[in-house]
């Protein structure tokens, strides 16, 4: 299998659940990175802590698995001291949006040539199953267990906000869309993030009585819909699909070569 | 294009932790579960080449050769 | 003799340093009273084609120098006390991934906001303890511009010969202070560079497997190798792992690099020691004020002597019990509760005999207020 060039397959079977979303957006990146043809030594994976983050000890790329929160600080680093190279952040919710918000919206603001990856299982798994800024109203989780009372952000609308040139969202049901998307936030030149629904059985779906792996993919196949179908205008609850952001904006790397040139320092 | 035609689905066994989805996305039900569970072709005669049981594999563990 | 002299800051003198050393990259965030060093790197790091940014807080600082210096840059970030305290897990996770880098804290009166625009020495014990778990820190520091250039050339010779994090550990005092700084000329001052890996391609390069003598040679990353970097217990390949022995022998190695080579790192001045009946022990600003009322004292007949420490971490413990083995009495001057002081006590034979002098109400110590100290020590009253 191609897959199987880009992995570290020493470290197979994962450490992910039975039915983990996780392995499928792994999968998929990977067909993704495939299809663009890049070297693998162009590439630098960053992530932080959490299930979704330990994706980078998997990939046979130049990775680096920091600290909870702070992946796209560090990766902020490796891109602005070596522009060239190519970087994909995969974060789970709570490393990208709680602990990792403020990184988050300020790499968008700066448009930095990266890819964020939020593998969306609304629940902090690797802690066993306590909410996370994802988990929505009405969840229950191990540390909400009358009901949770936090309202859950919208990440496309946050990432818009915050000034992300690419955003887009698909599900681990999914997989064409999944890849194509990866595939075109990674080619983008500028901040692109890729929300990716990733089901998590073991904790959202046993707490949330969503049933099993199976069960939760077909629920994103029910609960979802390509950008504005005629089924969103019948059914404005079902989830949004596709791109929603693709614009050319000053990317930061690039305008700090013309800082470097105001500045005489150009070679 | 010509269709592909399916070769093999290559398992890896040791990787398959039996979640089921393989078997249960599969257009033509060529995947079963075994004794043990872990996902097994039983029908690729079946087999259209899809590829979704690979795609949609947590554990990276299906491959679905064709014929080139 | 060279021709380039300054009448500069501290904290410009730093930023001066660093592009000597080979600086090429920084992050940092607005701070007083180190935002100076921020302010000259904006300026300067472009002029010669390096990078400057500005991040978001200083937990996105210390982590863009990681990732910088990963890719076979050297880098730095400058604080002050808040700041510091945010860096603390980054830190913590470069001594761990063996990522050099250099971090300063002009220190400021503490705890919390404290006294921003005032001066302190009271991040000392932080240097070293301020992240969790075990592990050992180079900590360095300086009383004049002209060795705050010197030691923060050393601090980068430290950081990529033990391929560690190096704190240096200025004071508000010393980053706003103007004074003549003589700017040397390229090579005379020794530059440590990164030692790389000589395995051209193939599995045989482990990231975390040292040498004989201890050091690791890195791989860029954008280079041949693509291994991993975590801060988890880690193999010799970066990979995580639980095993006992793995696990104390990293440990072991995270802590011995530094220990072991105590001798290499440590730098310090001893000003009329020889005979010296009264030790002064100070580091940083404070030892300016130390220095007078050795000179003066020593004009009439007193025998003082002063001991400035440049280097903190891995506190020389040796050398202050063979430097204070003579003395009848020994003054520890700083600007905190008491936290060399301890250190001192713990390298001497006679601990009853160190005493603190200091000040913590944000006013900088003055040669009086340490004789007024030694009057008390020496039983001669206020």
């Amino acid at each position: 299998m191609a897959v199987r060039d880009y992995i570290r397959d020493r470290f197979f079977p994962h450490m992910w659940c039975p039915g983990c979303g996780h392995g499928i957006v792994l999968n998929n990146m990977l067909r993704a990175i495939e299809t663009l043809e890049l070297s693998k030594n162009d590439i630098v994976m960053v992530s932080g802590i959490g299930c979704s983050s330990r994706i980078s000890g998997y990939v046979d790329f130049h990775t680096l698995h920091t600290i909870h929160g702070r992946a796209l600080a560090f990766a902020t680093g490796v891109k602005m001291s070596r522009p060239e190279l190519t970087l994909i952040v995969p974060m789970g919710d709570g490393d990208a949006l709680a602990i990792g918000g403020n990184h988050f919206i300020h790499a968008a603001r700066r448009n930095i040539d990266m890819t964020a990856i939020i593998m969306n299982n609304r629940i902090y798994g690797m802690t066993g199953g306590q909410y996370s800024p994802l988990s929505g109203y009405g969840a229950r989780a191990s540390t909400a267990p009358y009901m949770n009372i936090d309202q859950d952000f919208d990440v496309v609308q946050l990432s818009k906000a915050a000034g992300a040139t690419f955003v887009a969202r698909s599900t681990t049901y999914h997989v064409q869309q999944m890849t194509d998307i990866i595939r075109q936030a990674i080619s983008h030149k500028g901040f692109s993030v890729v929300e990716i629904l990733s089901q998590c059985p073991t904790y959202f779906g046993r707490q949330n009585k969503l049933g099993t792996a199976v069960d939760m993919m077909t629920r994103y196949k029910d609960t979802t819909t390509p950008i504005g179908s005629k089924a969103k205008k019948q059914n404005p609850d079902l989830i949004e699909r596709g791109i929603f952001v693709q614009k050319e904006m000053p990317e930061y790397c690039t305008e700090y070569e013309k800082v470097i040139e105001r500045a005489g320092g150009g070679a | 294009m010509a269709k592909p035609k399916l070769k093999e689905h290559r398992i890896e066994r040791d990787w398959c932790k039996g979640c089921g989805v393989c078997v249960h996305f599969c257009p033509k039900k060529v995947l079963e579960m075994d004794e043990s569970e872990k996902a097994v072709a039983v029908r690729p005669e079946d087999c259209i080449a899809c590829k979704l049981c690979e795609y949609r594999c947590p554990d990276l563990a299906i491959e679905v050769i064709t014929e080139s | 003799m060279s021709e380039n002299i300054k009448f500069i800051q501290g904290n410009e003198a730093c930023v001066e340093a660093a592009l000597y050393g080979g600086l090429d990259f920084y992050a940092g965030y607005p701070i007083t009273p180190s935002t100076e060093i921020a302010e000259h790197m904006a300026v300067r790091l472009p002029q010669i084609g390096g990078k400057f940014i500005q991040m978001e807080d200083e937990i996105a600082s210390i982590a863009a120098i990681i990732g910088a210096s990963l890719t076979g840059h050297k880098v730095m970030t400058a604080t002050s006390g808040p700041g510091f305290s945010l860096m603390q897990e980054g830190l913590g996770y470069a001594v761990m991934a063996e990522i050099p880098c250099v971090i300063v804290n002009v220190q400021r009166g503490g705890p919390s906001t404290g006294l921003p625009t005032n001066v302190g020495q009271g991040d000392v014990m932080q240097a070293q303890w301020g992240s969790h778990g075990d592990y050992s820190i180079v900590a360095i520091t300086a009383s004049n511009n002209q060795d705050v250039f010197n030691m923060t050339v050393h601090a980068f010779n430290i950081a990529e010969t033990y391929r560690t994090p190096v704190i240096l550990l200025f004071d508000e005092v010393i980053g706003h202070m103007r004074e003549r700084v003589d700017i040397p000329e390229k090579g005379e001052i020794n530059l440590v560079e990164r030692l790389k890996t000589q395995i051209k391609t193939g599995v045989d390069f482990h990231p975390y497997l040292p040498r004989e003598d201890g050091r690791l040679p890195m791989s860029d990353f954008g280079g041949v190798h693509r291994y991993n970097v975590t801060g988890l217990a880690h193999d010799m390949w970066g990979f995580p792992t639980n095993d006992p022995q793995i696990v104390h022998g990293l440990l072991r190695h995270l802590v011995d690099k530094i220990n072991n080579n105590v001798q290499e790192i440590t730098r310090y001045k001893e000003y009329c020691m020889d005979d010296a009946e009264l030790v002064l022990v100070s580091y940083g600003s404070t030892a300016r004020s130390a220095l007078h009322v050795v000179n003066n004292r020593r004009k009439r007949g007193e025998r003082l002597g002063l001991l400035e420490l440049q280097t903190l971490w891995p506190f020389p413990y040796s050398l202050v019990k063979e430097k204070c083995a003579k003395a009848s009495y020994i003054g520890v001057v700083e600007l905190n509760m008491g936290q060399v002081v301890q250190l001192v006590r713990n390298a001497v034979d006679k601990p009853e005999r160190v005493f603190l002098i200091n000040r913590i109400d944000g006013v900088f110590i003055s040669p009086t207020d340490i004789r007024n100290t030694l009057r008390v020590i020496q039983g001669k009253g206020m």
